[in-house]
């Protein structure tokens, strides 16, 4: 399936894949995660079961200590 | 436009301060200079020593309270400006009810838990509303790596990556052009209205 990925196209050899799976896949190892798909909000307990679809838009946030 | 234009059109808004340490304070001093017409800002801590290397307080102003000491600090520099404290530490609830009338909301914590708190509430209580970050500022040079991009309503400003740590501590020239960024997107999104 193909997504996209903070404005990139993404593909994946599966129908599909969850949150968790995605950040598993890209090697996102950050620890505070914003993420929405199609513009919603997906909240950390959902990472596991919120299935990423073919066309979603994905945006992955990483939010940096300091200020 | 020139500056009695912008003046006149940055009076009659407010912009919402989450935060009054080196990204908010550097920002509210901004955003009073070009003549924003009211700052709501909200922090609960007291200004230290420690603080001094990047956020707008002064030498003498150490135990006061952020909230009074920046609105003192911004009256002096524009008397105009209506500035709302509130001494308290924001949450999910809090932020709904002391931001929601605001035009743009500055996101100026230090914690990335914060952070993420802030930007996840607005998103899902707020979502009309711009919501401006400032992500990764830490240690020095490197000023290329401090970029400015839009998600929605969501817009991100800082390098993205680099961390506080012991040896690579916050500092006013990169937390200032974050802090600055954050004032300027402000300009752009209410001068373009």
């Amino acid at each position: 399936m193909k997504i996209t990925l903070n404005n990139r196209p993404e593909s994946f050899d599966k129908e599909k894949i969850s949150i968790s799976q995605l950040l598993e896949f890209k090697n996102y190892t950050f620890r505070m995660l914003v993420i929405k798909v199609n513009s919603k909000l997906v909240k950390k307990d959902a990472y596991d079961i919120f299935e990423i679809k073919e066309g979603d838009d994905v945006t992955v946030l990483h939010l940096v200590s300091g200020g | 436009m020139t500056f009695e234009e912008i003046k006149s059109k940055l009076k009659n808004h407010t912009i919402g301060i989450a935060g009054a340490g080196g990204l908010g304070s550097n920002c509210a001093v901004a955003l009073a200079r070009v003549g924003i017409g009211k700052l709501i800002i909200s922090d609960f801590d007291i200004v230290s020593e420690s603080n001094l290397n990047r956020q707008y307080f002064f030498r003498d102003q150490i135990g006061q309270k952020k909230v009074i000491a920046l609105k003192e600090n911004i009256k002096r520099i524009n008397p105009e400006v209506e500035i709302i404290t509130n001494d308290i530490k924001l949450n999910e609830k809090n932020i709904v009810e002391i931001y929601k009338d605001c035009d743009v909301i500055v996101e100026a914590f230090d914690l990335a838990e914060m952070k993420k708190m802030l930007v996840e509430t607005c998103l899902s209580e707020l979502p009309e509303k711009p919501v401006i970050i400032g992500s990764g500022m830490a240690g020095w040079g490197n000023s290329n790596d401090i970029k400015f991009r839009q998600n929605e309503n969501l817009y991100i400003c800082g390098d993205e990556k680099s961390e506080i740590a012991e040896n690579n501590p916050p500092l006013a020239p990169r937390v200032g052009i974050v802090a600055n960024m954050q004032a300027n997107t402000v300009l752009e999104i209410l001068l373009s209205k």
